[in-house]
């Protein structure tokens, strides 16, 4: 009996019955008995000193608690290390409550416990402090003197500083026939996925404690609740089952998850801390930037010379940093570059990842540049791609595991109709519109960290896998359900997957785009090594009929082990179990990258998109009428989940492009628009056409199941798509990011 | 906690004396703006007065003179679907979509529309200075940021907007409110309803404390020939105007008889500009007298740091808003520009 291969079906979420009738649970959903409510006090002032605390009118409100600042809070771990997660910039880590200094506008500075949600959030506006105040910096653009290269540390594995030049930029930008100079602005965003950050902290007594966060890393966050208030590793249980959305506003523990824990164990009391919106604006944001690129080419439009330099926001405490200037080298071969990174240390909270971190900001700038050097050249700016397309890694000389980048733009350009653009800006009209048509390339890195994967044959012959892996919203579940059913050949309904459990084992923080790869192949080995346990167990079976077979001549297909050529002759996995003496067969593998092999060759996605805007021709308002993304991504386990990966980054990327901006007011030192009314992302009213397309890509030296990752790289194009269509469409740049309407007034 | 008394009136005399009972006290209806203003530590009433049983505010009605009388506790989305606010006065209709989202306009009443707070950063930040919040606290949107501010009627004291869109719609209409107090009934014309800020940006109307809006009437004339709204803002729903025009004519072929044109996002109040109305009259329909009247009404604008651009927009937006009202089957959804 052939049963169909799960992975490439585009199955639905198999939690979506649950998210959508509101029986799936958050963080904050953890109706635990004798909780507490704690609400964060926020800091009112950018920089400087609190100088008084009167907490005694909060305090005198029946159903207060407690109310912890850095003048009572508990004893805590001392040392900056204890604090540093798994994805903490070299600095000193920023520790709630610890003294009476201002690092930032709404810097938490008190919690207030209560019986009741509402007593605390009242009784946090009773809590009086008083400031000396301090000068702040919040601009980029206007503290550039204070830019200096960033620190390095841990985290710069990830994020390294960009490459030494190579040949001689200088010389080869000032003897080159066709360059462009261009500086790109970028305003701060903050992370507002829908799931307000959260913490319900069950106090079990013993020092243990059980707590519900809003994560993107249930093991990266238990460890820093254990390492910060020296409690054992196992007595500390970080579950976080559904996520609704983080994109890496959740990689690091934020202090919510300090504060419950904090109370929880002060108090000896469950303790719950959610965040509100506005205080969404005190934590996770991408930063702001400014990047100065100069590009050249030849007479034929061969690039010959880059600089590409980023003066990019951090705090006054972490050099948080992301890799933005050298992504050109790894998409354009060019012989001489100057690439350059430097941190303007604000009095901001430290930035965080966000969606595609630094490749989005940089391709935006790369992307426009290129657009650029096309109208100086005369030549079409796909055409400017090709003629600069990169066969092998240009940073490395090394080949592509994969690289499916010129289908990326074959297939997305036809299907767009790009061949009908007249390349003259403001020449395509439609009534009262001007039409645009902008394009540009994606690219992203394929990650992939290593996991371990308990799989288990269960006493009713289901599989189980378990892994501390989150799902924040991506479809982690369904699509590790997918890989898993097909590997021990069983109908999706015999998989469980158990995950977002620090208690299972070990995974990486879900970020990078690098779950499906990561999870995925751990799965792989490990139902693998399951497998291989069962066939032993299947010979050791007394009246096995299968005793004598060769391993190759057998199949595992709908939970049995049978002969290939005579499927008649099987054994069900509930026999096995069965000769198990009614035990369930575990097995427990690491799955981790081939590094050696990998060594040889670059791992990258790809995407092209294509924009079309419409400007009305007087009043300039914009609108994202239609878009193509193409995405080179490997191979896709669902494409329905896929797909809504992709084009809900498009929708990001319009967002990026014409609407997200933390304003911030330089004479307060803080955000202004700290709310969803006032903070804009797209509505169903601004987007309209989207279309998404998966270019084949077998990649068979990746990894075992040949994916890559589609979390990021459908954001990274269109920004860059979007203005060079607004160009196309008016003849103006216009190079800083939100374009507002009212730019393109003349 | 954070408490509060809470009383239930049946009619509106009952709740405009309840209502004088206390210093801080409110009149709650949809509450879409109340609400959000105390989560934000604004205001703290003693007293919530809940108008929503009010029944003779409830019903929309056709008034003897030919005009129609709203009820103030009707809600915006009944109003903008009501079969003769769409045939009579399309205007408003159209007006109305273009504002909040739908679930603020299911729950958002006509009279609360009228009293909505600006939206202002720094109104909503208890510690940012701000004079209309906090008279005398100074105004930190003048030299702060002021995108989404005033560049007509402002004062050194408040460069705050009023955000609604229904009331450009009114005030184009020539509505009248209807309101109850402590002293009897009166009416205001609705050109004197809202106040431009002067030194006393801390009152964005001429309501008396305790005074309830019951019903705010139509004149007959509904300009549902030729009518338009446009607003121009950062996204296409759920965001207030940074500049919006309510146009309404009254044509003899192309010549106009009548004219009616408010803007909204530039003033404390909806701006209504009667010389610029007279101008046009008499005169054809295009883009070119239309540019005329906008000088006119655009006079003594000022622009701020972030938002001189408004002026030039609403030069625009007049002009073309005119040619849109005389093609008003051209609306599109979200008033946003056509043509």
């Amino acid at each position: 009996m052939a049963i169909k291969p799960n992975i490439g079906q585009p199955l639905n979420r198999l939690e979506g019955r649950q998210k959508v009738t509101g029986s799936a649970k958050y963080a904050a959903d953890y109706h635990v008995p004798q909780l507490l409510y704690g609400y964060v006090v926020n800091s009112t002032i950018t920089k400087g000193k609190i100088v008084r605390v009167d907490t005694s009118a909060a305090k005198a409100l029946p159903g207060v608690v407690e109310v912890l600042t850095h003048e009572n809070r508990p004893g805590l771990a001392w040392f900056d290390l204890q604090y540093a997660d798994m994805d903490a910039p070299p600095g000193t880590v920023f520790k709630p409550l610890h003294d009476n200094k201002i690092r930032f506008n709404g810097q938490p500075v008190a919690l207030v416990v209560a019986e009741e949600f509402e007593i605390a959030r009242y009784a946090a506006s009773l809590v009086q402090l008083d400031y000396e105040e301090e000068p702040f910096v919040t601009s980029v653009e206007a503290n550039l003197s204070k830019a200096r290269p960033a620190k390095k540390g841990i985290a710069t594995a990830l994020k390294p500083p960009p490459p030494a030049p190579t040949g001689n930029f200088e010389k080869a930008y000032e003897a080159a026939p066709f360059k462009v100079d261009a500086e790109y602005y970028h305003g701060n965003e903050h992370h507002n996925p829908m799931e307000l950050f959260a913490t319900t902290t069950v106090y079990e007594g013993n020092g243990k404690l059980t707590i519900y966060d809003k994560t993107q890393g249930t093991i990266n966050n238990q460890l820093f609740v254990a390492n910060v208030f020296g409690l054992r590793y196992k007595d500390v249980r970080v579950l976080a089952p559904y996520v609704g959305g983080a994109f890496g506003s959740g990689l690091r523990p934020q202090y919510q998850l300090f504060l419950s824990v904090m109370a929880a164990l002060h108090l000896k009391r469950n303790v719950r801390v959610v965040l509100d919106r506005h205080q969404m604006f005190t934590l996770a944001h991408r930063p702001q930037n400014l990047q100065q690129l100069q590009f050249a080419t030849d007479e034929n439009g061969k690039l010959t010379a880059a600089r590409h330099a980023a003066f990019v926001e951090t705090s006054s405490y972490e050099d948080y940093t992301e890799v933005i200037s050298s992504w050109s080298h790894r998409l354009y071969p060019i012989s001489n570059t100057r690439f350059e990174y430097k941190v303007v240390p604000l009095d901001l909270s430290t930035p965080t990842d966000m969606r595609a971190p630094g490749g989005v900001t940089a391709m935006h700038a790369i992307e426009c540049t290129m657009d650029q050097l096309a109208y100086k050249l005369g030549i079409d700016p796909l055409e400017l791609r090709l003629r600069n397309y990169a066969e092998v890694d240009p940073s490395t000389e090394k080949p592509f595991t994969s690289k499916a980048l010129r289908e990326c733009y074959r297939q997305a350009a036809d299907s767009f109709g790009w061949s009908n653009r007249n390349p003259e800006p403001g020449s395509m009209t439609r009534g009262n519109k001007l039409v645009g048509y902008g394009m540009a390339t994606g690219v992203w890195d394929a990650y992939q960290f290593p996991s371990r994967i308990e799989a288990i044959l269960t006493k009713e012959g289901k599989l189980m896998i378990n892994n501390a892996v989150t799902d924040i919203g991506t479809g982690t579940f369904t699509v590790m359900t997918q890989i898993a059913a097909d590997e021990l050949g069983l109908p999706i309904e015999d998989v469980i997957f158990g995950y977002g459990d620090s208690k299972k084992p070990f995974s990486m923080f879900q970020g990078g785009s690098s779950m499906t790869s990561s999870t995925g192949v751990a799965i792989v080995m490990a139902a693998k090594a399951l497998k291989k346990k069962l066939l032993e167990k299947v010979k050791e079976m007394s009246d096995s009929p299968l005793a004598d077979a060769d391993e190759k001549d057998l199949v595992f297909r709908n939970g049995r082990i049978a002969l290939v050529n005579e499927p008649s002759v099987h054994i069900n996995f509930q026999e096995i179990v069965a000769a198990n003496k009614g035990q369930a067969i575990k097995t427990t593998k690491m799955g981790k990258p081939h590094l050696l092999k990998l060594r040889k060759y670059s791992k990258m996605t790809h995407s092209a998109s294509f924009v079309e805007v419409e400007v009305d021709k007087d009043l300039k308002t914009i609108t994202v009428t239609r878009a193509v993304t193409a995405v080179a991504a490997g191979k896709i386990i669902n494409p329905r989940t896929a797909h809504s990966q992709i084009s809900g980054s498009m929708v990001w990327g319009i967002s990026k492009a014409l609407q997200e901006e933390s304003v911030i007011d330089e004479n307060l030192g803080k955000y202004v628009n700290a709310n969803l009314a006032e903070y804009h992302i797209p509505t169903h009213a601004d987007v309209h056409q989207l279309e998404v397309i998966f270019a084949e890509e077998r990649d068979e030296l990746i990894n075992e199941l040949g994916v890559k990752g589609v979390g990021e790289i459908g954001l990274v194009a269109m920004p860059a798509a979007i203005a060079n269509a607004v160009f196309h469409a008016t003849g103006k740049r216009i190079n800083k990011l939100p374009i507002h309407f009212d730019e393109l007034l003349e | 906690m954070n408490s509060f008394a809470f009383l239930r009136a049946e009619t509106a005399s009952e709740a405009v004396k309840a209502l004088n009972t206390k210093a801080q006290a409110a009149f709650i209806a949809g509450g879409t703006n109340l609400i959000d203003i105390w989560k934000y530590n604004l205001t703290h009433p003693e007293l919530l007065v809940d108008i929503n049983r009010l029944a003779d505010c409830r019903a929309i009605i056709e008034k003897a003179d030919g005009g129609l009388r709203l009820g103030a506790l009707v809600t915006n989305a009944d109003t903008a679907y009501h079969p003769l606010i769409e045939s009579r006065y399309p205007l408003l209709s159209k007006a109305i979509l273009a504002g909040a989202s739908a679930q603020i306009r299911n729950m958002a009443t006509d009279g609360g529309n009228l009293l909505q707070r600006t939206r202002c950063y720094y109104f909503y930040d208890a510690n940012a200075p701000c004079n209309k919040r906090v008279s005398g606290s100074g105004c930190a949107a003048i030299n702060g940021y002021n995108r989404i501010h005033a560049i007509l009627g402002a004062s050194e004291h408040c460069i705050a907007v009023f955000p609604s869109d229904m009331c450009v719609a009114l005030a184009a209409l020539a509505a009248v409110v209807n309101v109850t107090g402590p002293n009897g009934d009166r009416n205001i014309a609705f050109a004197d309803f809202h106040r431009l800020p002067g030194d006393q940006p801390e009152r964005d109307n001429n309501l008396q404390y305790g005074e309830l809006i019951t019903s705010i009437d139509l004149p007959v004339k509904g300009f549902e020939q030729n009518y338009s709204y446009l607003k121009l803002r950062d996204r296409q729903s759920y965001a207030f105007a940074l500049v919006s025009v309510a146009t309404g004519l009254e044509l003899d072929g192309d010549v106009i008889t009548e004219a009616r044109i408010a803007l909204g996002g530039v003033a404390h109040k909806p701006w209504r500009a009667k010389e610029a109305e007279e101008l046009l009259k008499g005169k054809p329909a295009t883009p070119e007298n239309f540019a005329k009247a906008a000088a006119v009404i655009l006079q003594g604008a000022k622009g701020y740091k972030h938002n001189s651009f408004k002026i030039e927009l609403a030069k625009r937006a007049i002009i073309r808003n005119g040619m849109m009202a005389l093609h008003p089957q051209s609306q599109r959804p979200g008033a946003q520009p056509s043509l």
